[in-house]
């Protein structure tokens, strides 16, 4: 029994350290920009589809890992993750039945505010950067979100992950 | 999925506790990580966790470089060569140039402390703040007993006598400097040997010298250098330059005042003096420096001799 639970939640774990090398890799100065946010991404999914067991509790964690791996001040990207999981698993109800265009629009407004929370600590903390650092990541991200739904909903519906 | 769905209900009310509690840890964290250095021990320990990941990221580049290397035609490899070897060549003529220059810096340094007292042991040291009192010329330097700094101690600049140290902590110390009003230096003039006490007058370019008579053998552009005598200042530095003297006839004594020679508004680094080696107590050097001073001066004067008593 527990080594089924373990398999369950391994597609979770696994999602999330691809998503983390995804964010390390190594990336050309121009596509740098246009790096979609895969740990926000990433992070929705697993809110949207098992609320209870990836809450902001994960998302948390997740955020102080990538504000070390990231050198920004500890607690910025935590923080942020924290506040788009909230809400996510507010509505993940709602969120459920919508329809993919629908989700795909949420999602957009999901990792808005992700940016925008980004871009707030950073003012705070006097870093400052161009306003197409924050929007590249937001549209690169909502065009994947539907490949990516797709993807992580065929894994979880054949290994019942994360329950 | 129904085990699952009363599950999340009934946590739905902690959710926004925690939520909670996570935006007010992380915002602290922030706070915290921006002011100060205490979570640097924290980032490392995640950092060093986040090791594995790194290099499993860093892993295809680092194939690609090894088959780039393994792929490499003779000709490229040819090139290469040449362009380190080259490279090299600079490189060594720089580093030659470098010893010569190391060797230059170490004769004019030696060159540097011979023009000081040979006797006197010196340290460089910075000041940290400048006391905004306009009244009370003190300052703190960045040095204190942990360097051996003691109270008394003489503090100089390059041109000068700057003050004495009247407070010290481990850390740090205090001084106070010889333009406030509050403090007297013993000097001597320099040209004839005539000995007297200079006054601090508030002002960071002036110096009163109230003792003298008026047929005192005193000039004005006489430099004023330490006497010893009071036992703080080791002997022969220089404090002041004579600026004015006015002679009234029917005043005992004549007005005189003098420029400090020490830029006692413009110091940033200062050099404590230890007349003698730092361990011993400041009562035995004080008795040393008199003693010191006594050789040096041929003439047996009164007050010398007492002073040796003493």
């Amino acid at each position: 029994m527990s080594n089924g639970k373990a398999l369950r939640h391994l597609p979770v774990v696994v999602s999330i350290v691809v998503a983390l090398m995804l964010t390390m890799l190594p990336l050309p100065d121009s596509a740098d920009d246009f790096r979609p946010d895969w740990i926000a991404l990433i992070l929705i999914f697993w809110a949207i589809s098992v609320p209870a067991s990836y809450g902001v509790g994960v998302a948390w964690v997740v955020g102080i890992v990538l504000d070390v791996t990231q050198g920004t001040l500890l607690g910025q990207h935590a923080l942020a993750l924290v506040a788009i999981v909230y809400v996510t698993a507010k509505f993940h109800l709602l969120m459920r039945v919508f329809p993919l265009l629908q989700l795909t629009a949420t999602v957009f407004a999901l990792l808005s505010l992700y940016q925008f929370l980004l871009f707030w600590s950073n003012g705070v903390a006097g870093v400052t950067a161009p306003a197409s650092v924050y929007w590249g990541p937001v549209i690169v991200g909502t065009l994947l979100w539907p490949l990516l739904y797709t993807f992580l909903g065929g894994v979880r519906y054949r290994v019942q992950a994360g329950r | 999925m129904v085990a699952s769905k009363g599950n999340t209900v009934a946590r739905m009310p902690a959710l926004g506790v925690r939520t909670l509690v996570l935006i007010v840890l992380s915002i602290a964290l922030m706070y915290f990580d921006h002011r100060e250095n205490h979570l640097d021990t924290v980032k490392g320990a995640i950092g060093t966790a986040m090791y594995p990941l790194r290099l499993v990221v860093d892993a295809p580049s680092r194939l690609w470089d090894w088959m780039s290397d393994r792929t490499q035609s003779r000709d490229e490899l040819q090139r290469e060569n040449d362009e380190l070897r080259e490279e090299n060549r600079q490189t060594r003529v720089r580093l030659m140039r470098m010893s010569a220059l190391e060797a230059e810096n170490d004769r004019l340094r030696a060159m540097l402390e011979a023009r000081r007292q040979v006797r006197d042991d010196v340290r460089v040291a910075e000041i940290m703040s400048v006391d905004a009192n306009p009244f009370r010329h003190t300052v703190i330097l960045d040095v204190g007993s942990t360097e051996g700094v003691y109270d008394g101690q003489a503090v100089m600049d390059a041109n000068g006598v700057v003050g004495q140290i009247i407070q010290v902590s481990p850390l740090s110390s205090e001084a106070i400097l010889i333009s406030d009003p509050g403090h007297a230096l013993p000097v001597e003039v320099n040209r004839s040997g005539l000995r007297t006490i200079a006054y601090g007058t508030g002002d960071f370019g002036r110096l009163d010298l109230p003792g003298l008579t008026n047929n005192a053998d005193i000039q004005e552009g006489d430099l004023l250098v330490t006497s010893g005598l009071g036992g703080a200042f080791p002997r022969g530095y220089p404090v002041a330059v004579v600026d004015t003297i006015i002679r009234i006839p029917q005043n005992p004594f004549a007005d005189i005042s003098a420029t400090p020679t020490a830029g006692l508004d413009r110091i940033r680094e200062i050099m404590l003096v230890w007349s003698q080696p730092r361990t011993e107590e400041p009562t035995t050097s004080d008795d040393a420096a008199d003693s010191d001073a006594a050789e040096a001066e041929t003439e047996s004067d009164a007050e010398a001799s007492g002073d040796d008593d003493e």
